[in-house]
């Protein structure tokens, strides 16, 4: 299993943060698409979409269960990964990486300092 | 929870492990996907010890089977085995079950989650007959091996004519002193057999693989059992049949012979002469998404049905789904609408199965 990388932000819904400027790219972690098992659709808002933290902002499906997926910060949808429309298995394949989801300018950054780095991640999956 | 002889087999190959009806079974080794697709193009192994298997020994032992069972047993030969079903008084499914004849006695196999049930229902009906019931479900093992290569691949390691077996014949051979039983059947819709042997031979059977593998068999979990049996549009008890429904219903008439008396027959003796309600029927959805059990399916915005199982098909690359539905609404090419995740999504009927191979 790929760890949970250091250069990012963890929620306890298992999705990742990645902060560039006012700019994050969300994402889940490997953990959790291990868990959904095999991949077959992702539902992310389009462009132009104001997403609310703490409010769902999109779907994932697999073989086995439907789940919801998190933000933790709110703001404006820059960018939806397009690939996994036809290729949900990259989230499976390369959850931090080019499994992407979104890319959200960030209207306030703060609740990301209450989310959890990679050490305290990977000690929540581990227990 | 329960653990099967081959428990240590699947924590080796690294499997995840999930609750299944009371047991710790492998839900996938290396993903439901890739198992579902090595399962179609070579050959898989399932460990199916979880499932219920209970003998009988008697006089009146087919007089029992005869009474419980839908199907027509009377004239089973020894190596054969039937499909049938378990039926209530009012012709509800207690049960999906394949009993299988051997020389000297028959054996019943039952789904894990009514193995209970069903040895009781056995018990009660064999009141003040000349049977012995014994559950042999922990004191043996089952394992599936599915797929194309099966069969070249287990006439060269079994002394035994497997090639030559017929579906739903069974052979039974001797190693070392060891009975196992080969039974040429399965639940992914592909060639292969099913094997019981004693509880004590699994550390035998989990050596034998490391050998076979990678290039022939791999291990497959429950997850790509069920994406293969439902491409293969076989019903699994839960989904498709429960005690609220009929084998006609279900589409499995063919299992069912209304000619003898089994306990269910009149009901369904009667639902025959008033006409079914309801189908089982295969659908293909629009887009990539799955309906899921209990989903309701809708003919111009009226319910006509619910979604019994739904997966993407790996082999086919559709989100296909079983479903009951208005008995007018059953042709293929109809269609309906189905609610996934909230949202009325276009389907049609097609025929069953989603899958047939070659």
């Amino acid at each position: 299993m790929n760890p949970a990388p250091a250069d990012r932000k963890y929620s306890k819904t298992h999705e990742w943060f990645k902060v560039d400027g006012d700019v994050v790219t969300i994402g889940i972690s490997q953990f959790a698409a291990d868990e959904l098992t095999d991949i077959t659709f992702v539902d992310l808002p389009k462009p132009g979409t104001q997403i609310v933290a703490g409010q769902p902002f999109g779907e994932i499906e697999s073989v086995k269960a439907t789940s919801a997926l998190y933000s933790a910060v709110g703001g404006e949808v820059i960018e939806a990964n397009a690939a996994l429309a036809d290729q949900p298995e990259l989230v499976n394949q390369s959850p931090f990486d080019e499994g992407w989801m979104i890319k959200v300018r960030v209207s306030d950054p703060s609740p990301l300092e209450g989310l959890m780095d990679a050490t305290a991640y990977n000690a929540m999956i581990q227990e | 929870m329960k653990r099967t002889p081959l428990f240590d087999f699947h924590i080796q190959y690294g499997a995840k492990m999930v609750d299944f009806a009371g047991w710790e079974m492998p839900l996938l080794y290396a993903g439901i996907v890739e198992e579902h697709h090595h399962t179609r193009q070579a050959a898989s192994v399932f460990d199916v010890s979880h499932m219920g298997r209970i003998e009988f020994h008697g006089a009146d032992v087919e007089k029992l089977l005869q009474r419980v069972c839908t199907r027509q047993l009377g004239d089973a030969q020894p190596g054969q085995s039937r499909y049938s079903h378990v039926c209530n008084e009012s012709g509800g499914i207690l049960d999906d079950v394949i009993v299988s004849r051997y020389p000297d006695h028959w054996m019943m196999v039952c789904n894990a989650s009514n193995r209970e049930r069903i040895l009781n229902w056995l018990h009660r009906h064999a009141e003040g007959l000349d049977v012995r019931i014994e559950d042999i479900t922990e004191a043996t093992l089952m394992i599936a091996l599915q797929g194309p290569q099966v069969i070249p691949l287990l006439s060269q390691k079994l002394p035994l004519p497997v090639a030559d077996l017929k579906r739903y014949r069974f052979l039974t051979g001797s190693y070392m002193g060891i009975t196992y039983s080969v039974f040429r059947s399965g639940y992914t819709g592909e060639d292969g057999v099913e094997i019981i042997l004693p509880a004590n031979m699994a550390a035998m059977i989990a050596g034998y693989f490391p050998g076979l593998e990678p290039e022939n068999v791999k291990p497959a979990g429950l997850g790509a059992r069920d994406t293969l049996r439902l491409e293969a549009g076989m019903p699994l008890y839960g989904h498709e049949l429960d005690e609220n429904t009929d084998s006609l219903t279900a589409g499995l008439g063919w299992c069912v012979d209304l000619n003898k008396d089994f306990i269910g027959a009149e009901a369904m003796r009667k639902r025959v002469a008033a006409g079914l309600e309801r189908k089982l029927v295969g659908i293909e959805l629009e887009g990539r998404r799955i309906a899921r059990h209990r989903a309701s399916v809708f003919h111009g915005g009226v319910p006509v049905g619910e979604v019994t199982s739904g997966t993407f098909s790996p082999t086919l690359q559709k989100s296909i789904a079983m479903a009951y539905v208005r008995a007018d609404l059953a042709e293929p090419g109809t269609r309906l609408e189905v609610d996934v995740a909230g949202k009325p999504t276009g389907a049609v009927v097609v025929k069953l199965p989603f899958y047939k191979r070659n």
